[in-house]
């Protein structure tokens, strides 16, 4: 006897049901863990500025390092319209805000061709020494080392 | 001499005659009005029949492919020692080109032609003339319901597929083949957009949910109703629809990543 499969409205509409929401579920898993979340950041954040002569090829949501590991990023790269020189906005992860105005940074690269980042030195401490306020900027940089600018000096100095 | 150019006339005109018939029917279905109690129900009935009953095998293509881009990519990658990309290359793939292209011509395959068929039976067999004699008009009640569930199933579909096969690439590059896992999604996280990636990835799903379900039930509505007539009908759905997703699909390339 040949049986029809038959679904009645309920059946199908619980079954429509499940396909949304596991689209839905789709999209979440996407956005949350595929892509860069804005959600993700935590809420409370450290701001620190630095100027840079030349930033080479640094973007926007870099990362901050310090000793290779990641406590913030890049939130904007401006031009300082006064004098011409980039100026970088770090955001930190509040839980690492005891930086001391010894601190330096500088933009490096991982491997030879890698992306660029900003690796932050701790300085010392001592009595004398100030610790960095939310919105300060770090006084000692570092710029990126541009590899063809590199070249062209060992060429220049293969010359003499 | 005269009677070619005649011929050639006339297969201009056909064909501009289709495409005007296929605009009414795509104006019909967009400015109709929409009864949410008569229409709710027969939307989801037909989001059932073409969208989660293609699930399957959209799934089941969505983590077969992420598998087969994860392999290659990481044959290619573990040269230069950058096997964690294959990360952002699977992500970025499937969320940009293969996710809604796939996804659309799968969707063209497996419900776009059983439309064609449906609807181009219905007319074999003068069910919408009979509609028509009893006042319903076959257009809101049998059209409008399809090309609703295709344009709303679809992009849930390629959203599904893209992340399936994100899996699927997970599953060969960090369980198979050693990848480091917390590399595989950092860099796919710094390399993936929500806007520019996973936003015009949706674009593009859309468009061709409207492209492939509006020529399914146009070539259904406007079958010659014969046996021959459907099967062709059927045969032009799926060779027209993929033709126009992989065009469009180039020219929104183009604009959204050009």
């Amino acid at each position: 006897m040949q049986k029809r499969k038959r679904f009645d409205q309920r059946k199908i509409e619980i079954l429509v049901g499940f396909f949304v929401l596991a689209s839905f579920l789709a999209l979440l898993m996407l956005s949350l863990k595929v892509a860069t979340s804005e959600l993700g950041t935590s809420t409370s954040s450290y701001t620190l500025f630095a100027k840079f002569d030349n930033i080479g090829g640094l973007k926007v949501r870099a990362p901050i390092k310090v000793g290779g590991v990641v406590i913030g990023r890049v939130a904007s790269i401006e031009l300082d319209p006064n004098d011409w020189v980039p100026v970088v906005e770090m955001r930190l992860d509040a839980d690492y805000n005891r930086f001391t105005d010894s601190t330096s940074a500088s933009i490096l690269t991982s491997g030879l061709l890698g992306e660029q980042y900003i690796g932050l030195q701790p300085g010392f401490e001592d009595e004398e020494s100030e610790f960095l306020a939310d919105g300060d900027r770090i006084p000692d940089t570092k710029s990126a080392l541009v590899l063809e600018d590199l070249i062209g000096q060992f060429l220049y100095s293969q010359k003499d | 001499m005269i009677e070619k150019i005649r011929q050639i006339g006339v297969s201009a005109l056909d064909s501009l005659a289709g495409a005007g018939r296929a605009t009414m029917i795509l104006g019909s279905v967009i400015i109709g009005r929409f009864s949410i109690r008569r229409g709710i129900p027969l939307l989801i009935k037909q989001i059932y029949v073409s969208g989660v009953l293609s699930m399957l095998i959209v799934l089941v293509s969505g983590l077969f492919i992420g598998m087969v881009l994860g392999l290659q990519a990481y044959n290619v990658l573990v040269d230069y020692s950058a096997e964690e990309s294959i990360g952002p290359m699977v992500a970025l793939a499937l969320l940009r080109e293969l996710g809604p292209v796939v996804t659309a011509l799968l969707f063209a395959g497996r419900a776009g032609s059983a439309m064609t068929a449906e609807i181009g039976l219905m007319k074999a067999t003068e069910q919408l003339t009979s509609l028509e004699m009893m006042a319903v008009d076959p257009l809101k009640r049998i059209v409008a319901p399809r090309f609703w569930a295709g344009v709303i199933s679809m992009p849930l579909l390629a959203t599904m597929f893209s992340s399936v096969g994100i899996f699927g690439g997970y599953l060969v590059g960090v369980e198979w083949l050693g990848v480091d896992s917390g590399a595989f999604w950092s860099v796919m996280n710094s390399a993936v957009e929500w806007r520019e990636d996973i936003g015009n990835g949706m674009i593009k799903s859309v468009v061709f949910a409207v492209v492939v379900t509006w020529i399914s039930v146009f070539k259904g509505y406007d079958a010659v109703p014969t046996s021959e007539g459907i099967s062709r009908a059927t045969t032009e759905t799926v060779v027209h629809s993929s033709l126009a997703v992989l065009g469009l699909d180039f020219v929104l390339t183009a604009l959204m990543f050009g």
